[in-house]
């Protein structure tokens, strides 16, 4: 399971940044969501894949008996994922603006501000 | 009464947001809660700073969880200076802010996003957990794509395109770096992180993960090879805008470094070498980059990456008088730049353009501006007795010796190369016989506001311009702050202490 969520990470990230040096600006948002779902993935396997043990203490006992799921990173990844969730719905809006405005999506034709002004 | 001091800069801030977004259509209200808004969070911040001064670093545990389990806040004296500093510039842009950026952009929420971005920074410089200071990053960012893009100029939007996707990446690699350093010690807090990352046999991969970092701090601070973001966007937004970017967001991201590489990643050699690096070729490139622009805010934009090289500098040369001279050059940086965006707005608003070959004679027509501006110039320069001078010499003696000679003549080249911009745009922007310009039709000319607006517009340089003075003649005073700050940082053991130590206090 590792092994192979390893790979998805990579091949995530890999992706994401292929993505973002794209000059379009809809590939470079989707490559901002695949990263950012790399991140996540990448929290909850560093966080230690535990399975069927939720981190519960039975009311007879003070402390964990057995090995217990972390549940830090999945509030971490929760957290992201709700921050990721606003950052991309504004991000998608822009480049919908952008793209009215500027009336291009090529990235290397939005140079008014490198211009002399 | 002062046992949550810590966590009332943020209240503070929570709280007027709410109350702005409730007078959401009222922008006179706006205005002048957020001004009173402004001067009670001065009030907050001078009390938190002359607590933490004499009782030493105080800690919140959240819900009463005990470190390391919950979220800590920590104020010590780094963190009560910031937020004193970020109070004042706070104050100054929302007063700067109400007298020169126009109603049509105002009404759809600024103050409150403007809150937002106040509490966001505060939160990132009191929080003593590492995914905490994640979460009030993106508070920062959001808000800040918020501000950018308010208003949707064609050059803000493609201003707003390159901040957001670099901004965004470095908070990408941020989380990462976190992941990575939570699967390694399996703690968030940053006092205990300091205690685990040290037991860690496998420096290759520490040694990594503090690169991931580097990389996200350093896109957020702008440091060579990442700040290209940041010239292409800061002058596209309303020059109240810039002013609160370039005086505190790029410095959220070497409070984060200085922070996290005295805290954490206690220095190795690979670890300085870089640094030391990355912050040569920042004084160069960002002093270079200045030197052939025509736009004023673009210029003053490469002036902010060049002199965040002379704090990395100082985080890489990690002894303390090189520490000490980073935090004072830290405060007085971010006085001056707030001021030196206001003053481009200043500029703008009696010209009506931003770039430097078409002004001149401002020199002759408002002599009393001038002299103004000419104070705030020369601070920057760093003339002696002003406040740009004292954190030089301090980094020049460090990298002096350290027989660093390369940061020597960094340090030296960027001085320089101020100086020489400095003199380029007071010979052109004041001293240059005057260029007619076409009058702009519906353009706020500065002439034609009102006493009460001319004022708001003023006041705050005039306010900035003493503190700037008061930091050059007070020297004494800023250098023992800076060196207690050094101190804290580099004897971390206190602040480890007051964090966790706490849990007895709770039993």
């Amino acid at each position: 399971m590792e092994v192979v969520l390893a790979i998805i990470i990579g091949v995530l990230y890999a992706a994401g940044i292929y993505m973002i040096l794209r000059r379009s600006l809809v590939k470079l948002i989707l490559g901002i969501i695949i990263l950012g779902n790399g991140a996540n993935l990448l929290i909850f396997l560093l966080g230690r894949i535990t399975k069927g043990s939720p981190p519960i203490i039975p009311g007879d006992s003070n402390v964990f008996l057995s090995a217990y799921a972390d549940p830090v990173p999945q509030a971490l990844i929760l957290t992201a994922i709700v921050i990721s969730f606003g950052l991309q719905s504004f991000a998608i809006i822009l480049i919908k603006r952008a793209y009215q405005v500027v009336k291009t999506d090529d990235l290397d034709e939005m140079n008014e501000i490198d211009q002399d002004s | 009464m002062t046992q949550q001091l810590v966590i009332y800069p943020l209240l503070l801030q929570l709280f007027l947001s709410i109350i702005l977004m409730f007078s959401w259509k009222k922008i006179s209200w706006q205005r002048v809660i957020s001004i009173v808004g402004g001067f009670v969070n001065i009030a907050v911040s001078i009390w938190l700073f002359s607590y933490i001064w004499e009782n030493g670093t105080q800690t919140v545990q959240a819900g009463n969880w005990p470190a390391p389990f919950g979220i800590t806040f920590v104020a010590d004296t780094f963190s009560a200076t910031l937020v004193l500093l970020t109070a004042i510039s706070g104050l100054v842009v929302s007063s700067f802010s109400s007298a020169s950026i126009v109603v049509a952009r105002l009404k759809f929420g600024y103050f409150p996003i403007f809150h937002f971005l106040l509490l966001g920074l505060n939160g990132a410089f009191l929080t003593g957990d590492i995914f905490n200071l994640y979460v009030w990053f993106e508070i920062i960012l959001i808000s800040s794509f918020v501000l950018i893009t308010l208003g949707g100029e064609k050059a803000q939007l493609e201003g707003a395109v390159k901040y957001f996707t670099l901004n965004i990446l470095g908070s990408t690699i941020f989380l990462t770096a976190i992941a990575v350093l939570y699967g390694l010690t399996g703690s968030l807090n940053m006092a205990d992180l300091s205690l685990k990352v040290a037991l860690i046999e496998n420096r290759g991969l520490v040694d990594i993960t503090a690169v991931l970092f580097l990389i996200g701090f350093g896109i957020k601070a702008a440091v060579f090879p990442l700040y290209f973001w940041l010239p292409d966007s800061y002058h596209t937004p309303p020059s109240a805008v810039s002013a609160i970017f370039g005086g505190l967001l790029t410095k959220v991201g070497v409070y984060a470094m200085l922070r996290v590489f005295t805290l954490i990643f206690v220095a190795d050699e690979f670890l300085i070498n870089t640094i030391l690096i990355i912050a040569f070729l920042t004084l160069i490139t960002g002093g270079l980059g200045a030197l052939v622009q025509n736009n004023l805010r673009k210029v003053f934009s490469y002036l902010i990456i060049c002199h965040i090289g002379y704090m990395i500098a100082g985080l890489g040369l990690y002894t303390e008088v090189a520490i000490a001279g980073a935090i004072f050059y830290l405060i007085h940086d971010i006085v001056i730049k707030t001021n030196l965006f206001m003053i481009s707005g200043l500029i703008y608003r009696i010209k009506g353009t931003n770039s430097i070959r078409s002004m001149g004679g401002l020199y002759a027509d408002s002599p009393k501006i001038s002299f103004l501006i000419a104070i705030a110039l020369f601070s920057l320069v760093g003339i002696p007795p002003l406040s740009g001078f004292w954190p030089k010499i301090s980094l020049l003696s460090a990298s002096f010796s350290a027989e660093n000679w390369w940061i020597v003549g960094g340090i030296l080249f960027a001085s320089f190369i101020t100086l020489i911009i400095i003199a380029k745009i007071w010979a052109n922007v004041f001293w240059k016989d005057k260029v007619e310009l076409p009058k702009r039709l519906n353009f706020r000319y500065f002439h034609k506001l009102t006493t009460v607006k001319k004022s708001q517009m003023i006041g705050p340089i005039v306010f900035l311009t003493l503190v700037s003075l008061y930091i050059g003649f007070g020297a004494e005073q800023i250098q023992q702050v800076s060196s207690r700050v050094a101190d804290e940082l580099l004897n971390n053991q206190q602040y480890i202490d007051a964090v966790l130590n706490n849990n007895q206090n709770l039993n």
